[in-house]
């Protein structure tokens, strides 16, 4: 028997699949399918602080909108007992999957205020989250803000979370940082429990018709992984913090990719929504097969064996992997090395 | 046992007590007493029970009508059943009331008492509603006050039960319906204790039932009928002693004791006034400080109005009262006097008492009623020969039938704090005030009133806060009239409204105003500047923009302003006012979420550091004054009697002035410039493609376009703006697109709509936004340039094109419509392509107010005179209404045509011949035939004969008339649809345009069968749950009636095309036009876009169904738009009303989503198969193929807002 099992920030999987957050983890009916289907453990969505904010004002606009102007209608809409302004619908959700499925959940938070994200996290674990993954997603348009002053305000919600929460914290990563390895391991000091690598921001596209901006949001494709193989080889082994690899895991083939870059987990998401739950477990069977076929008894066997540590030409995950990619139709790596 | 004491308004007060008692209550909404039917639809929503432990059935009805019929089932079938209604709403139910009455079977009806319609429609509260039921056999009882309605709403549960005799319980229509006070509740202890659960048994023992059947409803003739009905005298012999019973067994509760009739005053009097109402309270004040005064007066309050109980009444009216005045609230024209006053007569003569009476009338519609009238009545009585049939209240300088009374005599109590706040609807000042209200009503001991005075716009409308604290119970049911403290929370009121002459000497006057309190000064008009030297004023000042600003609260200064009026009032100890402020924000908008708290805490802790007292200067020194209501170029009428209504100084004016029979000019409403708009649109002439979309959307008509002679520019405004026309055969010509800056609301829907974007800069469009206030001049004189432009001729003009359609001249102008409505760019479209020859017959709702409400109404006429008439009957009968005007217009056509024939001689074959056999299906026919008309008028005129004079009369009626009845979907779906059917299924020349909002908009956003599946409104608290009515396929059954579903932001050549067709279709003609509405729930600058949304989704499809195409042999149905290109929920999530359900339900709303979006499929296929079908011609020549088949016709919605 093939031992899939992992540790992942201190939890214990039976295997590497995770699914990262999505409209596939927002319900518990999805969330059983999936356990069904064999997965270790679920993101789910992100609460999004500033959207709960822009919610709150946006129903306190519709209330508000033509009451106290007219005789005949002060108001337009009934008074409802609730509109579930707060996290409470996120934290019951937390709650529910909890008592429905046996597999860690990890709940998502991304804040806008550092207030924010400590109450947040704090309701999280209250609400029986397995691990809170921080979802640093900014989109920095200030002009005045120094890529440093980003990084640091970054750490010190790490630290200031990671103070108040005893569950593991996850921090789920951009990968437009100038040196992401010195980023993560600035991580590794304020004592993340796991680095997930990358988040995949939103894009908005342009309408050459209309001359408008509009959000336009893809599923991953296979190609994204390099990306994240990449700089997965490049930091493991040089932190204590778990890693997970997200954007671009497709196949069974995309999960053995991630363990051997050193990723204790690769999560998935875009494969699972175009081919359905049942997917995740044949990519676990896949993953067995080919484990079988090459005679692995453990996923601890080849985790990070590709990472930069373990090559024999870390060269091939430096500058010189761009170099070879424009020149390999002539120069042997042997023959341009030396 | 009874409660700590609550704040409420008349309305939840009888309410809360309704539902507690009832099983069964059907709705409808109507003015003012749609909140009772919201409460207790939302009770029922939230699952509170009556005091036997069930939720009551809350249903809505489709009219009164309908509301009294299911009641009358409902407490056949042994249920105890209630409904709230008011004005045409209770006449609907007085034939059921006659039934419920005569079959003795308990009931309950409550009346927010509201004026009934006469020469005009009036929201506003007096009795004639409920005296018009007086036959019907149901008891009236009145409630005097809001503490009255918990009360007596009680007592007619409780004693029609026990009488059998329903109950009709009303009390004012706004006086006390919305007034707000510190009341006692009924706990439903207290009510069990009190109803008698024997009667509920027996009622149910009567109740039908096929386990113990009887037959009630039968059919009598002349032999029994008579007995019959005598047979149920003892009931009503009875009732009072019943009543009284149960106002004994209730004072023994609650301690509240009442009596049929109330007797207050001077035991010794020898002058009393009767009546019964709000006006009670303002009779009590003047009564009882005459009293104090030695005065022998007295008051008699009526409870029990109906049955007159005689005894009763003689026995609390002194035997020492020498003179009677009777005062209603009502008037009975053609009477010997009003109701109460010959009952009263009445009662005295069959006792044999004397005393002289004499009957009054007061308070139509609201209308003030203060102490100072009821001491003008009293006195009245000192004189030897008082007049009687007088009124009081009003200068009646026609009949002289109106009491002189002096405006300074005031009973207020020097303890009762009285506050004003000048606010608009949409700065939130009147929810902060109901908020202070509470906070000083239930944390402090002080007792609390409030009163909402609201003006007839619904865009940048002024309301008034009339606010009173003070630790004697408040029962001053006027308005403030001295006030301690006057709050101006929009500074360019300042120039518009004279708010200090009602601020007493010594009074805080709080002004919010972009100006320090070193500068502020200078900008205070001189009037006002004086006002507050000479009454000796502190004056306060904050920039309540400014912290609004900071602390993110955008346009709404309602706790800052109420944080300032705790801070200088000192009505509590600031930290205690503050503390009560957060707990009330809390209370209010916890709901809303952390942010909307969180900003609402900031503003009230970031207000005190801009509040200053200014030092007031010893003169008034200002370079500027008020501005006159109106301008001075307007014409007379407009000026001395619509320019002091729009003063606020309507209460003024004499009878005289009024029109006898409620008609007015029209083209008034460009004479009352509001200036709503911080930011109006500017025309970027080198970008504009002239497509005439902005004009064609612009909900108030104040975007307009002409082509003209470029010579005229030669005068025009140095900032007037022209470019060459995109015409092809115009373009030796100018183009100019204008603003009205003073008439805009600032909605920017004409910015939303624009389709040219800046090619270096695509924010930048042919129209944008400019703040105002430094355009309004230069602008202003743009405008009147701009429409001293002549027209161009309709004849040179498309008018199946949006492009030319902006050319023609809008005769609906500057409404008060909402900022960005969706109705009327429909009534204005229709208004340029027929309004020189439009009736309209208009159904009661939002189109008839914004429509014709005074002051100032909208529809105008054009160069020649010619407009729109325009009238409103009522709400349930527009359709019939607007057929009667097609009968009238045909048969005057046909007689003028029947004249013309035997003049013929005189007038000439060739006039005859041109008038008698004229095409008018164009607009070239119809300038030819009126200039036909005009030549037969000149040869009339010299014209001697009784049939020439009648020729006369009539001969304009040989033009072509458009008749339209335009009317919402409550009138359409719900209280109309029987005359609307019929309408339709009578071949008239009628086009009906029903203004779909899909919600009864005027009233506050209740439901109607037009209401989407799935969308919240008020009596659909849960999320309407059945699909929307289809209205044009009902109409297309028929074959013979021209249909339309249009949007006009889903395709506006779509919508002229539709309005085209129908009004050329001879016969009927519907169009259902898709109307965004502020009861939607998002803001209307996109209402356009969600137009298009609706289209696009396939839940609005564009449909024509055209009967002419029939006789070509073509499939008359025509499916205008493409098969669906997004989800329901791509649109239907872009609005509140879905999206509140999503928050509050969940589950709820996933579920109806699903079915909506089946109801749309559904919809779509069976809407695109019949557009397959061939014809019949083709079907004929090839029956075989004739199958439907399910292709869709794309294509069509050519030039659409794409």
């Amino acid at each position: 028997m093939i031992d899939l099992t992992t540790q992942f920030v201190g939890l214990k999987l039976k295997n590497q699949m995770v699914v990262s957050a999505s409209p596939l983890t927002e319900s518990v009916d999805h969330l059983r399918r999936l356990v069904e289907a064999g997965v270790a453990a679920a993101v789910r969505p992100s609460l999004f602080e500033e959207q709960l904010t822009l919610e709150s004002e946006a129903l306190d606009q519709d209330l508000a909108r033509g009451t106290d102007e007219f005789p005949e209608a002060i108001t337009y809409f009934p008074d409802l007992l609730t509109y579930n302004t707060g996290p409470a619908g996120y934290l019951e959700l937390i709650q529910r999957a909890k008592r429905s499925v046996a597999i860690p959940v990890i709940a998502s938070l991304n804040g806008s205020t550092s207030g924010g994200w400590i109450r947040y996290a704090k309701e999280m674990q209250q609400a029986g989250a397995d691990a809170i993954e921080l979802n640093l997603y900014a989109v920095e348009t200030d002009q005045g803000r120094s890529g440093q002053e980003v990084e640091e305000g970054f750490c010190e919600l790490v630290r200031l979370v990671k103070s108040s929460v005893h569950v593991p914290v996850i921090v789920k990563l951009s990968p437009f940082f100038s040196a992401i390895p010195h980023m993560a391991r600035r991580l590794d000091r304020v004592k993340a429990d796991g680095l997930v690598l990358f988040n995949r921001f939103y894009q908005p596209d342009f309408d050459i018709e209309t001359f408008e901006v509009v959000p336009r949001l893809q599923l991953s494709q296979p190609q994204e992984l390099l990306l994240r193989l990449h700089w997965t080889a490049i930091i493991h082994g040089h932190v204590k913090a778990s890693l997970a690899i997200t954007g671009g895991v497709h196949s069974a083939e995309d999960v053995l990719k991630s363990i051997m870059a050193g990723a204790d987990v690769a999560m998935m998401t875009s494969a699972l929504l175009e081919n359905g739950v049942g997917h995740a477990t044949r990519v676990l069977e896949e993953l067995s097969h080919w484990m079988e076929e090459h005679e692995y008894e453990s996923v601890r066997q080849m985790l990070g064996s590709m990472s930069h540590r373990a090559v024999p030409n870390p060269g091939a995950l430096e500058r010189g992997n761009y170099m070879r990619v424009l020149s390999s139709y002539t120069l042997r790596p042997r023959t341009w090395r030396s | 046992m009874t409660q700590k004491m609550v704040i409420l308004d008349g309305n939840e007060a009888a309410a809360s007590v309704a539902y507690r008692l009832s099983e069964v209550i059907a709705i409808y909404p109507i003015t003012p007493s749609s909140p009772m039917g919201e409460f207790a639809d939302q009770w029922m929503v939230e699952g509170q029970k009556n005091i036997w432990g069930a939720v009551p059935q809350v249903v809505e009805m489709q009219s009164e009508g309908g509301a009294a019929g299911a009641l009358h089932g409902a407490v056949q079938t042994g249920s105890l059943g209630t409904t709230f209604t008011a004005s045409q709403g209770l006449l609907l139910m007085i034939p059921n009331m006659y039934k419920i009455a005569g079959e003795l079977t308990p009931a309950v009806i409550h009346v927010a008492a509201r004026t009934v319609a006469t020469h005009a429609l009036s929201i506003f509260g007096d009795h004639s509603d409920a005296m018009a039921t007086r036959q019907t056999g149901f008891a009236l009882l009145a409630s005097n006050s809001v503490q009255e309605a918990i009360d007596l709403a009680f007592v007619a549960h409780a004693s029609t039960l026990e009488s059998r005799i329903p109950f009709l319980h009303f009390f004012d229509g706004f006086r006390t319906s919305h007034e707000v006070n510190k009341v006692f509740p009924l706990s439903d202890d207290d009510l069990r204790a009190m109803v008698d659960a024997a009667c509920v048994r027996q009622h149910r023992e009567r109740a039908l039932s096929p386990d113990r059947p009887v037959l009630r409803g039968s059919a009598q003739n002349p032999d029994v009928f008579f007995q019959a009905r005598e047979a149920i005298n003892p009931f009503y012999r009875a009732c009072p002693a019943i009543v009284q019973d149960v106002m004994d067994r209730f004072a023994k509760q609650t301690g509240r004791s009442y009596h049929l009739f109330d007797y207050f005053g001077a035991p010794d009097a020898e002058r009393v006034v009767v009546l019964m109402g709000s006006g009670v309270g303002a009779a009590e004040e003047a009564v009882e400080l005459l009293a104090a005064r030695g005065e022998k007066v007295g008051l008699l309050k009526v409870r029990l109005f109906r049955p007159f109980a005689c005894d009763a009444f003689l026995g609390v009216l002194p035997r020492t009262a020498k003179s009677i005045a009777v005062l209603d609230r009502t008037k009975e024209p053609g009477s010997i006097g009003e109701p109460l006053y010959e009952d009263v007569i009445t009662a005295l003569a069959e006792a044999g008492r004397g005393a002289k009476v004499i009957g009054g009338r007061y308070g139509l519609s609201s209308k003030e009623f203060t102490p100072a009238m009821v001491k003008a009545a009293l006195d009245e009585l000192k004189k030897n020969q008082p007049q009687n049939h007088f009124t009081v209240g009003i200068n009646d300088d026609v009949t002289h039938t109106s009491l002189e009374y002096d405006p300074s005599f005031s009973t207020e109590s020097p303890k009762t704090v009285r506050a004003l706040f000048y606010g608009l609807g949409s700065d939130g000042t009147v929810g902060a005030n109901k908020n202070s209200i509470k906070i000083i009503g239930q944390d402090t001991p002080n007792y609390a009133q409030g009163y909402f005075v609201y003006d007839s716009k619904k865009a940048g409308s002024v309301t008034v806060s009339h606010l009173r604290f003070g630790p004697e119970p408040i029962r001053s049911s006027y308005l403030i009239d001295r006030a301690n403290f006057v709050g101006c929370h929009q500074y360019p009121f300042l120039e518009r409204m004279d708010m200090l002459s009602r601020a007493e000497t010594g009074a805080t006057f709080l002004l919010n105003a972009p100006f320090g309190p070193d500068e502020v000064w200078d900008h205070v008009p001189k009037k006002v500047q004086q006002q507050i030297i000479d009454k000796k004023l502190r004056f306060f000042v904050i920039d309540g923009y400014s912290v609004a600003k900071d602390t993110g609260m955008g346009r709404r200064i309602n706790t800052i302003m109420q944080t300032c009026f705790f801070a200088i009032s000192g009505i509590l100890p600031r930290d205690e006012a503050i503390a009560a402020i957060k707990h009330a924000i809390e209370q209010t908008y916890g709901k809303r979420g952390e942010a909307v708290l969180q900003r609402n805490y900031a503003a009230v802790d970031q207000t005190l550091a801009h509040l200053h007292e200014v030092k007031v200067p010893a003169k008034a020194t200002a370079q500027f004054d008020v501005l006159p209501p109106v301008s001075d170029r307007a014409p007379e009428f407009v000026r001395n009697v619509l320019g002091k209504i729009v003063a606020g100084e309507g209460d003024e004016l004499p009878v005289s002035a009024m029109p006898k029979d409620g008609t007015f000019p029209t083209g008034t409403a460009q004479w009352e410039k509001r200036n709503i708009a911080l930011e109006i649109p500017v025309w970027d002439e080198v970008l504009c493609i002239q497509c005439g979309k902005c004009v064609m959307v612009c909900p108030h008509a104040v975007i307009r376009a002409k082509v003209y002679d470029g010579a005229l520019l030669a005068n025009a405004p140095a900032t007037f703006k022209s470019a060459k026309p995109r015409w092809r055969e115009l373009e030796s010509l100018k183009y100019t697109l204008q603003v009205a800056p003073e008439d805009c609301t600032g909605c920017a829907l004409c910015v939303e709509i624009c389709p040219a974007k800046s090619k270096s800069e695509v924010k930048h469009k042919a129209i944008n936004m400019v703040a105002q206030a430094p355009l309004r001049e230069p602008e202003s004189k743009n405008w009147e340039f701009f429409l001293g432009l002549p027209e161009l001729s309709r004849e040179r003009l498309s008018l199946s094109q949006v492009k030319d359609v902006q050319l023609l001249d809008p005769l609906f102008e500057f409404s008060g419509a909402c900022a960005g409505c969706g109705e009327t760019p429909y009534i204005k479209l229709l208004t340029q392509l027929f309004g020189d020859r439009l009736l309209i017959a208009n159904a009661t709702g939002c189109s008839s107010i914004y429509g014709g409400n005074l002051p100032t109404t909208p529809y105008t006429a054009n160069g020649q005179g010619r407009g729109p008439a325009w009238s409103n009957s009522l709400f349930e009968d527009n359709a019939e209404f607007g057929m009667g005007m097609r009968l009238a217009v045909n048969h005057q056509a046909e007689y003028a045509r029947f004249l013309v024939e035997r003049l013929s001689n005189q007038l000439g074959d060739q006039l005859a011949h041109g008038l008698l056999t004229a095409d008018q299906t164009k607009e070239s026919g119809v300038a030819a035939q009126r200039e036909r008309v005009a030549e037969l008028k000149r040869k009339l005129a010299g014209m001697k004969t009784s049939e020439a004079r009648d020729l006369l009369a009539v001969a304009d009626m040989l033009v072509r008339k458009s008749v339209w009845v335009i009317g919402g979907d409550g009138w359409a779906y719900d209280i109309g649809f029987g005359g609307l059917d019929h309408v339709l299924g009578s071949g008239a020349n009628v086009n009906l345009l029903v203004l779909d909002t899909e919600v009864y908009s005027n009233t506050g956003g209740q439901m109607s069968k037009a209401t989407p599946r799935g969308a919240v409104a008020k009596f659909a608290t849960g999320g309407k749950q059945n699909s929307k009515k289809d209205l044009a396929m009902e109409a297309i059954s028929y074959g013979s009636v021209y249909v339309a579903r249009v949007a006009m932001g889903g395709g506006d050549m779509h919508t002229l095309k539709a309005f085209r067709e129908a009004e050329a279709h001879n016969g009927p003609s519907l169009i259902v036009a898709y109307s965004h509405c502020i009861a939607h729930g998002y803001d209307m600058v996109y209402g356009m876009n969600q137009q298009k949304s609706a289209v696009l989704s396939g839940y609005w499809p564009l449909i024509r169904y055209n009967p002419a195409l029939r006789a070509e042999g073509k499939n008359p149905f025509q499916l205008d738009s493409r098969a669906p290109s997004m989800a329901l929920k791509q649109y239907a999530y872009q609005e509140a009303r879905y999206t509140m359900l999503v928050r509050s339900n969940p589950g709820a709303a996933a579920e109806l989503l699903r079915e909506a979006q089946d109801d749309v499929d559904r919809q779509w296929y069976v809407y695109s198969n019949r557009a397959a079908m061939p014809g019949r011609a083709k079907r004929e020549e090839g029956a075989a193929e004739a199958q439907p088949q399910p292709v869709v016709k794309t294509g069509a919605g050519e030039g659409d807002a794409e």
